[in-house]
């Protein structure tokens, strides 16, 4: 018994998928946020899928390097939250509008 | 691949349950503790795909690093927003969204099941990995021979992260507008 490639890697298309229709449709920006860490987390595991199929290593080092990345977006990102937050006291996406003004 | 079909749907459908209800609940707490259970479900099939080093990592950094972060962020800013509001967007460009992202998702499985895989470069088979000590041994003499010019970039962007964070979270922004 065992699970073909094709189903793995359809799997990490679905939680993409769920991670960006959640970028696309909440307006909590720390919602947004963790959307991304799923999006991020769907292609690692497409990563890991191909180094087990193919046999090579290299899949697994770039997620350790996607890990690292993604960690030092979220310390970024939600420091940009806090910001936003002090100008605005809101989280709201639609909040943003300094462009109009 | 020889890895356990019900652990892996096992996992599976928790990890796919629980990204739902990220991006479905209303409350960010809730959210934020649905994403760690999308973690661990993660880090599961890692384990299963025999990629220890990377199982352990997850858990360590997603599911114990950055969760905190976000939680604390939530505790900060006690910020409780309605923020979830589809009735503003019109019927049909629901209707019309949603169908296209399934037939999206459609598309990509039928391409992913089709498609003729890249037979194996047999660098790495499970007997070698477990002849040279293991996948952590097998990833760490990697990353510290082959690929150690990223991972001593990755430093310069773990500083660059922690300067810029602390730099953006301290300034005030309204200073600058009236």
């Amino acid at each position: 018994m065992s699970v073909e490639p094709w189903v793995v890697l359809s799997f990490c298309a679905m939680i993409f998928f769920i991670g960006f229709t959640g970028v696309l449709i909440r307006r909590n920006i720390l919602v947004v946020l963790m959307s991304i860490e799923l999006m991020l987390n769907a292609v690692n595991l497409t990563f890991v899928t191909f180094s087990k199929h193919l046999q090579h290593m290299g899949g697994q080092m770039s997620v350790f390097f996607v890990i690292t990345v993604a960690a030092a977006e979220s310390a970024v990102g939600l420091g940009l939250v806090i910001a936003m937050f002090r100008t605005l006291r809101s989280v709201d996406t639609d909040q943003i509008q300094f462009l109009k003004e | 691949m020889n890895i356990s079909p019900y652990f892996f749907y096992g996992f599976g459908g928790i990890a796919i349950a629980c990204s739902l209800l990220v991006i479905l609940k209303r409350n960010p707490v809730a959210s934020a503790f649905s994403l760690v259970m999308v973690f661990f479900a993660f880090a599961g099939i890692y384990a299963l795909l025999d990629a220890h080093l990377i199982a352990t990592l997850q858990i360590f950094v997603y599911a114990g690093a950055i969760m905190v972060l976000f939680i604390f962020v939530i505790m900060l800013l006690n910020a409780d927003v309605p923020s979830f509001d589809l009735g503003r967007t019109h019927l049909g460009i629901r209707i019309a969204a949603g169908l296209l992202s399934v037939a999206t998702l459609a598309l990509f499985i039928w391409a992913f099941s089709t498609t003729q895989l890249t037979p194996p470069v047999d660098q790495f088979t499970p007997e070698r990995i477990e002849a040279a000590g293991g996948n952590t041994q097998v990833v760490s003499e990697l990353m510290f021979s082959e690929y150690i010019l990223p991972f001593e970039l990755t430093s310069v962007l773990l500083l660059a992260a922690i300067v810029g964070a602390v730099a953006i979270a301290k300034r005030k922004l309204s200073e600058g507008r009236s």
